[in-house]
């Protein structure tokens, strides 16, 4: 399996490396693409022709070396071929979110200085049209699916089947030109573009070398055994780094085949019928498939619902050992098997997941019940951690040391460190080679010994796994020097389905309290099944029987904090249950639906001091904003209730 | 920013005069449709729009009058006549197969373009096959033109009202019409859905240079959408026009608010 990809360890560029695949193995599958209810495929020796018509008619055109060329559309063959049509001339393509509005792009088209764009279609030509508005100097726009374009007239705009036909005249008439091109690129030469989204200020343009992408995407194929016989689905934005590295610069590393849905309404049919081998999915694609197995099967009739949940909890008692290959009873096998043959098949495939070898899960923390539902049916679920600054791979799972909550050790070639303030620091060949025209960003993260600051907190555990615990401004100590990561304290809470929301305190103090919030459909719920009466959102959160509920999360989430050396003294040992929901109207959340913690601090301040005072109950008027814009006040004398303790675990969990 | 070419007169429609029992219908109507060009029929409820669709693909047969399509004068129009000349048409009230999926039921818009028969198909060998392959491609196209790949294979009834609205135009589309004729085609829809439906038929009209007659009662779709319009009121013709001229004509406006006594 190995010599699939070292194969191609000589070739540094994405140029050579399509060069590489279509002299290798021409007649594999590079790309397809459901097209009038067909799959179309493109062999690698056709991508190359392809891309060779597509690079001399850019050439043709007038696209320079050094030049941006914007990419914008849904994932299409053509669009991935413009990427390295791009390349070959040493033009870099600057991918941008086919959703986003002009407006967002004005910015981009600036700051890149881009005057050429090769669009999917014409909501995406409209688009451009109207940045060029007020953006002087874009002077091409190139566009894949005519439709709807036929009536417009305006200069430089072309549709791509003619500018591969220019191509193939140029190239028919300077037969040299394009491998002289190929050949001057080299793996120090910039590859991509890639704009973060941002979250203050505006968005950075995040440059990656040849040598960087691929360095990478060579790495985690190596440590995956991935072949050029993996299939996957190109189904998530090509704008955003995850989708670029895994559906092009892997699939150009290893020579896999790349999958293009039809639309993007049909991923989970187009799923079913190309049954990938490789897959990504951040954790809300993961829990939106689960939440529709899981209505469906609410809809089953009741033996087959039993039938169901039986196998279930086989699944997840020994599923996720089976996966790791631990050692499993006879008996446990058995049934496992029995499970596996009515059950956990039938899902997989359902999912569309029957011949998957690998899956990977990144972006934010992903609830550990989720993630072992996924492994404990069969599917190899991983996490990762990586930026798009680290050009993704930092750090995977590997095969048999799945965790829930950390996400791996590093990955061959890179090193970790984690700074005196706890944040993690990382030397990788796959790091950014700068901000694009903005030095003082670039020295801000990237140290002149080459560390780049991640801006993440996190540590490495006994086995050497790194474990990710919040952003490093938001981590605090406690009195007694005990890290104190309230975001990984408040998510620990948020997984359990009675807590919607958590708000963590204990930054210098002796010990941690929280605030929570609970999710009021499944307290609801859960109070009518017990038939505890209640009167509405106010009368629940302070009746006994739900304290009670939150207490037995709190000290689940206690239990398990104990097993973390690290963390064991910050264990939540007191906490309020709140009388009103955490509302973005009333300032307490941010749109995004993060909490603002000093905010609330300073709100609450009489309910945080009582906490720490060790009273029994505080009483506390707030004001709200209710959602016609008018104010009020509401009133309560909130229970506060102890949690209990567990004493820090030494043992190897 | 159209710059469609719009031909000569394809549809001539001459002193048309319908009734059912006592109740005049329509009342002695001309108007003629261009070749290439969208045209609507408005009029308030009652005012013969469905019945003037009707006569035109030979549902009704008029009592007087003629009708001129393609150069051949006729008294009345055959619907099986309609259908093969190229006259497709959407319902008022959505006429499709419940039961059968959405790409059984644009496969029967295709059924005057099918050669073979019913023997040859049942074997489903040879040329039958072969046909099938061809006319499942021109349906995909269909289906990719109104993208409705994800409920390709749904059936019909299980789909919200938007969407079989949509289907049924997909149907009208398949059978390759020269002339469209749209029965309320956006009726009961939303504002996202009617934008939609728009832009289909605009495209429609641009692409493949369907003609298009079209009911509608959204002013603002009949305005923007339509080359010429014409009014009627209880069974007779009162406007004839472009958007513009129709929409200041004062028979039209108080025909549509009432009359002030």
């Amino acid at each position: 399996m190995s010599t699939q990809t070292s194969e191609a360890a000589t070739a540094n560029t994405f140029p050579q490396l399509l060069l590489h695949h279509a002299a290798v193995r021409g007649e594999r599958p590079a790309i397809r693409e459901k097209d009038l209810g067909i799959w179309q495929t493109w062999t690698w020796a056709q991508v190359a022709a392809e891309v060779r018509a597509l690079a001399c008619g850019l050439a043709a055109q007038g696209l320079k070396r050094g030049e941006h060329l914007a990419v914008i559309g849904e994932n299409r063959p053509r669009l991935y071929w413009t990427m390295t049509a791009a390349q070959c001339l040493g033009a870099i393509p600057v991918p941008l979110y086919q959703d986003a509005v002009a407006a967002e792009m004005v910015y981009v088209f600036k700051d890149a200085g881009i005057a050429r764009a090769v669009v999917e279609d014409q909501e995406q030509v409209d688009k451009v049209l109207e940045v060029a508005e007020s953006v002087p100097g874009i002077t091409h726009i190139y566009y894949d699916d005519g439709r709807g374009l036929r009536n417009y007239a305006r200069d430089g705009l072309m549709a791509f089947d003619e500018l591969q036909r220019i191509g193939r005249e140029y190239d028919a008439a300077h037969p040299d030109f394009f491998m002289q091109q190929v050949a001057q690129v080299q793996p120090e030469d910039t590859a991509a573009m890639f704009y973060t989204s941002g979250t203050t200020g505006h968005p950075k343009g995040v440059v990656h070398t040849q040598g960087a992408l691929i360095d990478r995407s060579r790495a985690a194929c190596v440590l995956e055994g991935l072949t050029d016989h993996e299939e996957i689905l190109a189904y998530l934005p090509p704008a955003w780094i995850g989708q670029n590295i895994f559906s092009y610069a892997q699939a150009y590393v290893a020579g896999f085949c790349v999958n293009c849905p039809e639309s993007p309404e049909t991923i989970s049919n187009d799923m079913r019928e190309i049954g990938p081998t490789y897959y990504f999915a951040p954790p809300r694609v993961l829990e939106a498939l689960l939440t529709t197995v899981t209505i469906r099967m609410e809809d089953a009739s009741r033996p087959k619902r039993a039938w169901y949940k039986y196998f279930m909890n086989v699944a997840t008692r020994v599923g996720g050992r089976l996966l790791d290959g631990q050692a499993v009873g006879f008996g446990d096998r058995l049934l496992y098997a029995l499970g596996d043959f009515s059950v956990y098949a039938p899902l997989r495939n359902a999912l569309g997941m029957s011949r998957l070898k690998v899956a990977y899960t990144a972006g934010e923390a992903i609830g550990p019940d989720l993630f072992r539902f996924y492994r404990s049916i069969g599917i190899n679920l991983k996490q990762l951690y990586g930026s798009t600054e680290t050009a993704v791979f930092v750090c995977i799972q590997p095969d048999g040391q799945v965790r829930a909550d950390t996400v791996g050790p590093p990955v061959p070639g890179v090193e970790i460190k984690i700074a005196d303030s706890g944040e993690l620091l990382i030397k990788s060949p796959g790091l950014l080679k700068e901000y694009y025209k903005n030095p003082q960003a670039t020295a801000e993260v990237l140290s002149a010994d080459g560390w780049y600051h991640t801006g993440d907190a996190g540590y490495l555990d006994r086995e050497g796994h790194l474990k990710i615990i919040d952003r490093a401004r938001d981590v605090g100590k406690m009195a007694d020097g005990t890290l104190f990561a309230p975001k990984y304290l408040e998510n620990k809470l948020k997984f359990f389905p009675y807590i919607k929301e958590a708000v963590a305190f204990g930054d210098a103090r002796d010990k941690v309290c929280a605030f929570i919030n609970i999710d009021m459909e499944a307290v609801s719920n859960w109070a009518e099944k017990q038939n505890i009466p209640y009167a509405g959102y106010l009368d629940l959160t302070s009746r006994a029987e739900v304290y009670a509920l939150v207490r037995d999360c709190v000290e689940k989430a206690n239990a398990d904090l104990a097993t973390d050396p690290k963390l064991a003294n910050s264990q939540i040992s007191r906490f309020v249950i709140l009388h009103k929901e955490l509302d973005a109207d009333d300032g307490e959340l941010t749109r995004t639906r993060k909490v603002r913690r000093g905010y609330i601090g300073d709100k609450y301040g009489v309910l945080v001091d009582a906490v720490y005072s060790g009273k029994k109950s505080q009483f506390i008027e707030t004001r709200v904003k209710f959602e016609d814009g008018r104010e009020g006040m509401i009133s309560a004398d909130l229970k506060i209730m102890d949690a209990r303790i567990f004493p820090a675990v030494l043992a190897a969990a | 920013m159209s710059d469609r070419t719009i031909g000569g007169v394809v549809l001539d429609l001459r002193n048309i005069s319908l009734s059912f029992g006592g109740v005049k219908a329509l009342t002695d109507i001309s108007f003629d449709v261009r070749e290439g060009e969208v045209r609507a029929i408005i009029g308030p409820n009652g005012a013969g729009k469905s019945s003037m669709l009707n006569v035109i693909n030979g549902v009704y047969r008029p009592q007087q009058g003629e009708i001129v399509f393609q150069g051949k004068t006729r008294h009345d129009m055959d619907t099986h006549e309609a259908a093969a000349q190229g006259i497709a048409r959407t319902f008022q009230n959505i006429a499709l197969f419940k039961g059968m999926s959405v790409l059984d039921n644009i496969m029967t818009g295709r059924n005057l373009k099918i050669k073979t028969n019913f023997l040859q198909q049942a074997i489903w060998w040879g040329p039958a096959k072969r046909e099938e392959i061809a006319q499942r491609q021109k349906v995909e196209e269909v289906i990719d033109f109104l993208e409705i790949q994800h409920i390709r294979k749904t059936p019909v009834g299980r789909l919200p009202y938007g969407l079989q609205k949509r289907v049924e135009l997909a149907r009208a589309l398949a059978a390759e019409p020269k002339i469209l004729l749209l029965d309320e085609p956006m009726a009961g829809m939303n504002v996202e859905e009617k934008q939609d439906m728009c832009r289909f038929i605009m495209d429609a009209n641009e692409q493949f240079g369907t003609t298009v007659v079209l009911i509608e009662h959204d002013m603002g779709v009949v305005m923007d959408l339509s080359d010429r319009v014409v009014v009627l009121d209880y069974g007779r013709k009162i406007a004839d026009g472009v958007p513009d001229e129709v929409r200041v004509n004062p028979d039209v406006i108080s025909a549509y608010l009432g009359q002030s006594h």
